[in-house]
């Protein structure tokens, strides 16, 4: 696969106005988006785990907490529906260490070296494992919504809010998977990649998860539900399935995980400079 | 097995219950985890959803300490399970081998193993107690029902160790992590975890009923209430499965001899 980045495909074996031997970055992109994508396909044991624990999450919340929405102020009378807004989020969050551990994986294995010798820009390296992780989450977005509308969830958005919710998940994967790559980049293991699993999970679980902020009786709990950027990911989804369009919830999850990309891509991007020059 | 035998069988044991919790609290990154992850559940559960007590139906009388049932039998339960783990890593590093060499009856390793759990969770429950005490929760039980209830906390950490041991001493390698962990997990997040078992709903009510972590569940938690209920239950479903689960982990030990 290496090999197409550097010479096979079309295009990429003419050389370009500046005298170099680099082929256009689309297919630079290309090849390693299709190397990340056939490597996810490939390796069911990486992919299965982060497709079914969440929907087993799910189905353990929606039976074990549906006493909740006996609560007064409970935004829905379905716990299934205000659940499944987490799914998509936790998903996100697994793939982050899917994509960091692929890429210190190629670290490790020295596959990354030989990359650096290639004439591969290092944002076709970036863009390309990113793609397999949108595609993955696209992948699940429909799985969980179908899973979801299956077993009784409300998709007040209707069929128009299917697509912002993958135009959201998108962006939240961009924003998780630029995590994984900065640690992946930064400490070449796939064990430190493992090792964010448990900050992880404290920001899914110190989260408006399983209540909506505003019934969170623990001041601090809800001090810390109201400062994790998590929640507002978590409620821009959910908005979709139990109000339909709630301007705010919506601006808030694109905003937070817009800004969590930018800043996420552009430390991977800085990191990966360091990384090549060494 | 005379005295003189006697004596080394359990002299044995003794060695490896050692090495277990030397290597554990010399090494932090191993120890931590398994004192980490109750914690952050108890406070995840007892203060992200205190507001689940108030609910209609919801008869237990303080929250935290309904969550603090369920944290009593899932740290027990992991630190079981990082047995698994520590066994497995011995297996990889060639030392599981040296321990079978230095052993005649090699159920001594096992019964080390075990007895350095048993001691490793000693510090876990005073830990996870302390703090639930300081988040204000409020004991009824006496102190035979809290002793009942920490027994039951111990018998989980048993029937943990010996379906980890079990799969370690078959698989021989770190790599069979996810095997041991895994079950252990889904089978205590499929009992009454957030409310009690009368409130479940859907797929998980039927579930929760056949499911024997929740008969220890519901033991630990009328332990702490004070008003002992299904106690016999629990305590001949923790027997049964360590009866099962021994024979289980006695012939992975077996297994392993076997591979040399």
């Amino acid at each position: 696969m290496s090999g197409a980045v550097i010479s096979a495909g079309p295009g990429a074996a003419a050389p370009q106005a500046g005298g170099t031997d680099r082929s256009p970055l689309p297919i630079q992109v290309w090849a390693m988006a299709g190397r990340s994508v056939i490597r996810l396909i490939r390796q069911p044991a990486l992919v299965v785990p982060s497709v079914i624990f969440p929907l087993f999450l799910l189905g353990v919340n929606a039976g074990g907490l549906n006493a909740a929405t006996n609560i007064p102020g409970f935004p829905t009378d379905s716990y299934l529906t205000f659940a499944i807004g987490f799914t998509f989020i936790q998903a996100a969050i697994f793939s982050t260490m899917g994509a960091g551990q692929s890429l210190a994986q190629d670290i490790e294995n020295g596959f990354f070296s030989r990359l650096v010798l290639t004439p591969m820009r290092p944002s076709a390296l970036m863009a390309g494992q990113l793609a397999g992780l949108i595609l993955m989450g696209q992948f699940q977005a429909l799985l969980y919504l179908a899973v979801g509308l299956v077993a009784g969830a409300d998709f007040a958005a209707g069929v128009g809010g299917y697509f912002v919710l993958a135009a959201l998940v998108s962006v939240i994967s961009i924003g998780f998977g630029g995590i994984g790559l900065i640690m992946a980049i930064r400490t070449g293991s796939g064990e430190a990649v493992q090792g964010m699993f448990p900050l992880m999970f404290v920001l899914l679980f110190f989260s408006s998860m399983t209540l909506p902020r505003n019934l969170i009786e623990q001041d601090w709990y809800r001090f810390l539900a109201t400062i994790n950027p998590v929640s507002y990911l978590i409620e821009a989804i959910r908005s979709l399935f139990i109000t339909g369009w709630d301007g705010e919830a919506l601006a808030l999850g694109f905003g937070i995980a817009g800004v969590v990309a930018v800043l996420s891509i552009a430390l991977a991007a800085r990191s990966l400079k360091g990384r090549m020059l060494k | 097995m005379n005295d003189s035998g006697q004596n080394m069988y359990f002299s044995a044991a003794r060695a490896v219950a050692w090495r277990y919790l030397h290597n554990l609290y010399s090494k932090p990154a191993v120890f931590i985890p398994g004192l980490v992850f109750p914690l952050f559940f108890l406070a995840a559960f007892a203060g992200g959803l205190s507001a689940v007590g108030d609910t209609p139906r919801f008869d237990y009388y303080d929250f935290t300490a309904f969550q603090f049932g369920f944290i009593l039998i899932q740290a027990s339960s992991l630190a079981g399970v990082f047995v698994g783990f520590s066994i497995a890593a011995d297996f990889e590093q060639g030392m599981g081998r040296r321990l079978m060499l230095a052993t005649s009856r090699r159920s001594a390793i096992l019964l080390g193993y075990a007895a350095g759990a048993a001691l490793r969770l000693i510090v876990v429950w005073v830990i996870i107690t302390g703090v639930s005490l300081l988040a204000g929760m409020e004991v009824r039980g006496n102190g035979y029902d809290l002793a009942g209830m920490y027994m039951l906390g111990l018998l989980s950490n048993v029937v943990a160790l010996l379906f980890s041991a079990g799969i370690a001493f078959r698989f021989r390698s770190l790599q069979a992590g996810p095997l041991m962990q895994m079950p252990v997990f889904i089978a205590l997040f499929l009992a009454p975890v957030y409310v009690p078992q009368d409130l479940l709903t859907g797929w998980i009510e039927p579930v929760a009923r056949v499911n024997p972590v929740t008969a220890l569940l519901n033991g630990a938690r009328s332990l702490m209430a004070g008003e002992p209920t299904g106690i016999l239950l629990a305590y001949g479903v923790a027997a049964g499965m360590i009866a099962l689960l021994g024979i289980w982990a006695l012939r992975g030990l077996r297994k392993a001899e076997m591979a040399g």
